[in-house]
């Protein structure tokens, strides 16, 4: 499971307290892009969108790379660790339905043998 | 304690899996001591459903359940979780009786998933497996990672955590 300190909380929070923050994670959710790519799809300078990315790569939101002259950004490790967390609770929730619905079938065989011994008598 | 606990009930109680399949799928699997038109019923009476689809465990409680469990019928269910009210709503594609449902999870819009259920019985035993299908990858990590939402749903699950934390110091 994954765990959270109050750091990194702290950092994932103020980071999605930005609109264009969050735009850019949208944006990323679709493809990678360049900070230049990004400054201008959100129109901002360069050094604008710089401190942005910078915020969200802080939180683990997102990861960046500079190949020759141009830095790349992706959606961080932390996507990953989400998603992992997500089947963790999704089979939580199945597991105690499971374990409520075997109480709902016991006692619908409890039923069927009671009224299979009246219907014997 | 919390050792001696689970060995007691490991024995009576069956193993829950999940995994993702594929890009597009979830399939969650679970053997019940019943055969499978038992299992069947239970699914298919709402008045049965009622009594386990939504956990005590959890801490979700029940407001309202419709089901019309027949091919073409429709079903909507509201639950509260902590503050937040939630529905979930669709149709049912297939209704055959102690082998196999099907029905759409329309409440995502675009999202829609289609749920399959088989029952598969051996010797008083029933083996149920439940696919979820998602239109595309996308819809899937939508629904579990919020990618395309990442906002409203990060947000809800960073307020959780931190309601947690905030209780737990």
């Amino acid at each position: 499971m994954v765990q959270y300190t109050s750091a990194s909380l702290d950092a994932s929070f103020a980071a999605l307290s930005d609109a264009t923050r969050r735009g850019v994670l949208e944006q990323l959710g679709r493809a990678d892009a360049s900070i230049t790519d990004l400054a201008e799809k959100f129109h901002m300078t360069l050094t604008g969108m710089k401190k942005h990315v910078g915020v969200l790569e802080q939180a683990g939101l997102v990861a960046t790379e500079k190949v020759g002259r141009v830095r790349t950004c992706t959606l961080g490790a932390r996507r990953l660790e989400e998603a992992a967390a997500w089947i963790e609770r999704y089979h939580h929730l199945w597991s105690a339905r499971f374990e409520e619905l075997d109480t709902v079938i016991e006692e619908l065989k409890r039923k069927e043998k009671a009224d299979g011994r009246k219907k014997r008598n | 304690m919390v050792e001696k606990r689970e060995i007691e009930s490991t024995p009576t109680k069956n193993r829950t899996t999940v995994e993702r399949t594929s890009e597009r799928e979830l399939v969650v699997t679970r053997t019940f001591n019943a055969p499978a038109r038992l299992v069947f019923e239970a699914w298919t009476r709402p008045e049965l459903l009622k009594q386990w689809w939504v956990p005590k465990s959890m801490g979700m409680s029940l407001l309202s359940l419709d089901a019309d469990v027949r091919t073409g019928g429709r079903y909507r269910l509201v639950f509260r979780h902590e503050d937040s009210t939630m529905e979930f709503f669709g149709k049912y594609l297939e209704v055959t009786p102690h082998s196999r449902l099907v029905w759409t999870n329309e409440e995502s819009g675009d999202n829609a998933s289609v749920t399959t259920v088989t029952f598969e019985e051996t010797d008083g035993k029933t083996l149920l497996v439940m696919r979820e299908l998602y239109p595309s990858k996308e819809a899937l990590d939508a629904a579990g990672t919020g990618a395309a939402d990442a906002t409203v749903e990060t947000f809800a699950q960073l307020d959780e955590l931190l309601v947690t934390m905030g209780a737990r110091s």
